[in-house]
Parts: structure tokens; C-alpha cells; sequence
């Protein structure tokens, strides 16, 4: 199930009717839609902000310049400036990786410096293989590693909800790998948990099989996502992919990004996932970030996408 | 079919709905409630994360990182690999003992060639960039593009 960035699907556009709190305004529209808007916002109504929102910024490149985009550092000012032009103040920001093209101590210093200009109390990151080119993650970990455990995990705790950050990025066979120890943080990190406690994970490359042909997927995801079985919500949001695509799998909801920089193949069309030329003037509409909100008692997260503007 | 019909004239709804929402403060802006706080299971001294803005002057932008064409420059008459389309061209190469070999990257994407058994490992090679390995012995080294591992080559080594 492919998620054209212009169209959505019906679950997406349950929860695009969830994020506005409309649902009374379909109400004349009848049918199935409805029952389950209806069946999902019994909190809805509850004025003041939700439990928890947060932004996710991914891919942005610094230091590409091909023709898919000769401005990468442009297009990821203007992510930032629409994330602090919200009308709210996230909780938190998220970059989910691929800070950087090339993993250059500049770009790096560069990357760093623009994600400060954020208008946040806190912002977190997890690295891309472009972050980790030729050092296993060193460079990334001396600009963003700063608390981190293993390889560069961690995890904490917002608003009642359990967020873990994974790098699945170093030691690539042909699809992203998170290695026993990463493993056995998640095992023991979850396991003190009540199994109501809503679940995020964050990580660059997909946890689910989007198209293992180029490496879009996470071998070893599977022995993670089953320490997160018995949780009743569990959200999975990753970047590398440059397109938005959600899908559900059991318990999980996953939910693919889009980039600040250039777009990327959808799964399969032509030989290699190659930055995409787009016509003039098309380029942003590829672009964008994303919102993420939690109210208390609710099991999906409503997400909200928007384009670069 | 009808779903699919219903499905649309409610994704207009939702744009329309957009719409109107956005002359409207989002998501409770009034709201009184204090930011949640975050709280790191970890025990370390430090925590993950930075703090965002926090009225701190800006700091003007360090320039655009070029990619470095890094690596030896190539050698003339050397034996050469060529990156394309996400491959090694050709995928298997043979060389004598002693010669080096030349990468040229042409994608613009970034890529490495990087031995599977650690014996040589270039730095991201940006478009146009090259790396040069000596093979001093025989053998065969097979090595993958660690950014896109499902990039395969292998050169083989003769006495």
C-alpha cells in the first residue's frame, strides 16, 4: 500500500479527521468512515492541547548538491522555520536521520547549529547511514551522542508515553541492523512497563520490510518489535525512505517520512532508490514535516502531514 | 466502488475543513498546561537531545559542505571500477598482485567500497570522487558499498 504524499489513505484520513477534532462535520455523510471517527473521538471534544505533540524533520542532507536539489540547506531553514510558525510549541522535535550527506565534520557543525534554531525545550535525533559513512557512527556521536547508550540508543519518558530511539544504521549487510545489544536494551528497557503505556519508536530505516530489494527494511527488527507485542499502542516512525507510507502490522502502526532535501523512487520504480529530478516548481510539494499528537486514552497517535510551503 | 466515491467527497471535506481550521489557533493553543517534562531511564551524567532555541543569538552558518573527492588521485592505466546505477562495473575485476585499483563514483549519490573482511574501507565517495586500494597479494576481496550494502563487487587477485 503505496501513500501518494497528495492523497491518503483511509486511515490516514481517520486520523487527518481525528487531528482536527471534526468528526461532528461528517456526520451528514453517513457510512462506515463515520462509525469509526465517531468510535474514536469520544475525547475529541475535550478542549485545551493534546497530551503530548511532537514534529519529525528527516533527511535533510546538508551538504548534497546534485540537480534534485542545489539548496538542501535552503529547504531544510524553511522545515525549520514552519515547524517554529506552528501556532504551538512542540515538545519535542525529532530528526530521524541523514542530518548529513556525506558525515564531514562541517556538515555535521552546520546541521547542528540549524536544528538549534528550533523553538523547542528539547531536541533529538538518530542517524542515518549517511551519518555514518566511513566511521560506524564516531562523528555522529560526538555531535549528537551526548547521553546515549550502546551505539548511540536511548530512551525516555513524555507525558505518560515511553519513546525509544534506535540506530539501525552501522554494520549493513543489505538491510538496516539493530545487533544484540541494541536488542537486549529494548527487552529490558520495556520490561518494566505496564502494557498500557503508549509506545513510540523512532529509528532511520524502516522496522518493517517496505522493500528489502533496497535495503528498506531492518533485519533484525522483528526480535525488537516482539518485546513491544503485548503493548497496546506502538507507533514506529523512521525516515530514510524520502516518502510518506504507513502501514499496520498487528499491534503496530508504522508510519515512513518524508525529507527536506529530495524525493526518492517509489518502492521498485526503476533500478535503484536515485534522488528524483522533479519538474521546476515541483520539488516542495515532495518536502515537508510531519506533526504527531497523543491525547491520554486514545490508541492512535493522529498524525498530520504538511508540505514545504 | 461507492466507498471509494465516499472516501473522496470526504477528503475534500477534510481539505475544506483544513482550510478553515487554519483561521483558527490549532490544536488548544490557549491551553494553560505546563510543557510535559522528559524523564531519561538512563542513569548517565549526561542526557540524549538538545535544547531548541532559547533566545540565544544566531550564529551565521558555516557553508555548505562540499564533498571532498578524497582517496589517491587515479592512476593512469590503472585498473578501474566505475559506480553507476547503484553497481560496480564490472562487478568482478582481476588485477596482478601489486596493482591498484581505482573506484569513480558517477552516481549522486554517495558511496563506499568497503572490504567485507575490513581490509580496505574508503571514505564516502560524493559524485565525481575516486578511491584508489593496492592489492599487494593474491586472494580474493569481496566488498560492498556500506552505505547501499545490497551493492556487491569483488576483485580478484592473481600471483
Amino acid at each position: 500500500m503505496t501513500t501518494d504524499p497528495k492523497t491518503m489513505t483511509r486511515r490516514q484520513l481517520i486520523r487527518h479527521t481525528a487531528w482536527f477534532g471534526a468528526a461532528v462535520g461528517f456526520a451528514v455523510v453517513g457510512g462506515e468512515v463515520i462509525s469509526h471517527v465517531a468510535g474514536a473521538s469520544p475525547t475529541q471534544h475535550a478542549v485545551g492541547r493534546p497530551t503530548l505533540r511532537f514534529a519529525q524533520v528527516s533527511d535533510s542532507h546538508l551538504g548534497f548538491t546534485g540537480a534534485p536539489n542545489p539548496d538542501v540547506t535552503g529547504t531544510f531553514s524553511q522545515a525549520i522555520d514552519q515547524i517554529n510558525s506552528l501556532g504551538y510549541t512542540p515538545d519535542f522535535v525529532i530528526h530521524t536521520g541523514d542530518l548529513t550527506h556525506l558525515s564531514s565534520p562541517d556538515q555535521f557543525d552546520q546541521v547542528k547549529q540549524m536544528l538549534t534554531k528550533l523553538q523547542t525545550p528539547h531536541i533529538f535525533t538518530v542517524p542515518g547511514e549517511h551519518d555514518s559513512v566511513d566511521d560506524a557512527g564516531q562523528k555522529y556521536r560526538g555531535a549528537f551522542g551526548a547521553g546515549t547508550r550502546g551505539d548511540g540508543w536511548y530512551s525516555f519518558d513524555i507525558a505518560g508515553v515511553h519513546v525509544i530511539a534506535l540506530v539501525n544504521t552501522l554494520n549493513l549487510k543489505k538491510l538496516g541492523h539493530l545487533g544484540v545489544d541494541q536488542l537486549e536494551f529494548v527487552e529490558k528497557d520495556v520490561a518494566g512497563l505496564s502494557s498500557d503505556t503508549p509506545i513510540v519508536v523512532f529509528s532511520h530505516i524502516p522496522l518493517f520490510a517496505m522493500y528489502p530489494d533496497w535495503g528498506w527494511g531492518t533485519d533484525d527488527a522483528t526480535q525488537a518489535l516482539s518485546y513491544l507485542r503485548r503493548f497496546s499502542s506502538v507507533t514506529c516512525i523512521n525516515g530514510h525512505v524520502h516518502q510518506l507510507f504507513s502501514k499496520t502490522e498487528g499491534n503496530v502502526n508504522f508510519y515512513s517520512g518524508t525529507t527536506t532535501a529530495y524525493p526518492l523512487p517509489h518502492p521498485g520504480d526503476g533500478p535503484a532508490p536515485k534522488p528524483v529530478t522533479l519538474p521546476a516548481g515541483k520539488l516542495r510539494d515532495a518536502l515537508g514535516i510531519r506533526e504527531v499528537s497523543y491525547t491520554k486514552g486514545q490508541t492512535a497517535l493522529a498524525l498530520k502531514e504538511t508540505r514545504l510551503q | 466502488m461507492l466507498r471509494k466515491h465516499l472516501a473522496a467527497v470526504l477528503a475534500v471535506g477534510v481539505v475544506l475543513l483544513a482550510g478553515c481550521s487554519a483561521s483558527r489557533p490549532t490544536a488548544g493553543t490557549s491551553s494553560s498546561m505546563p510543557m510535559p517534562s522528559v524523564t531519561f531511564g538512563s542513569a548517565a551524567s549526561a542526557t540524549p537531545g538538545m535544547p531548541g532555541m532559547s533566545g540565544m543569538p544566531s550564529m551565521p552558518s558555516a557553508p555548505a559542505g562540499t564533498a571532498s573527492t578524497t582517496g589517491s588521485p587515479a592512476v593512469v592505466g590503472g585498473d578501474e571500477v566505475s559506480i553507476d546505477n547503484f553497481a560496480f562495473a564490472p562487478a568482478t575485476l582481476t588485477v596482478k598482485a601489486g596493482s591498484t585499483v581505482t573506484w569513480t563514483n558517477h552516481d549522486e549519490e554517495p558511496h563506499t567500497v568497503a572490504a567485507t573482511d575490513g581490509s580496505f574501507h574508503s571514505p564516502g565517495m560524493g559524485t565525481g570522487a575516486t578511491y584508489s586500494h593496492t592489492f599487494p597479494t593474491a586472494g580474493k576481496f569481496d566488498y560492498v558499498c556500506s552505505i547501499h550494502p545490497m551493492m556487491h563487487g569483488t576483485v580478484v587477485v592473481t600471483g
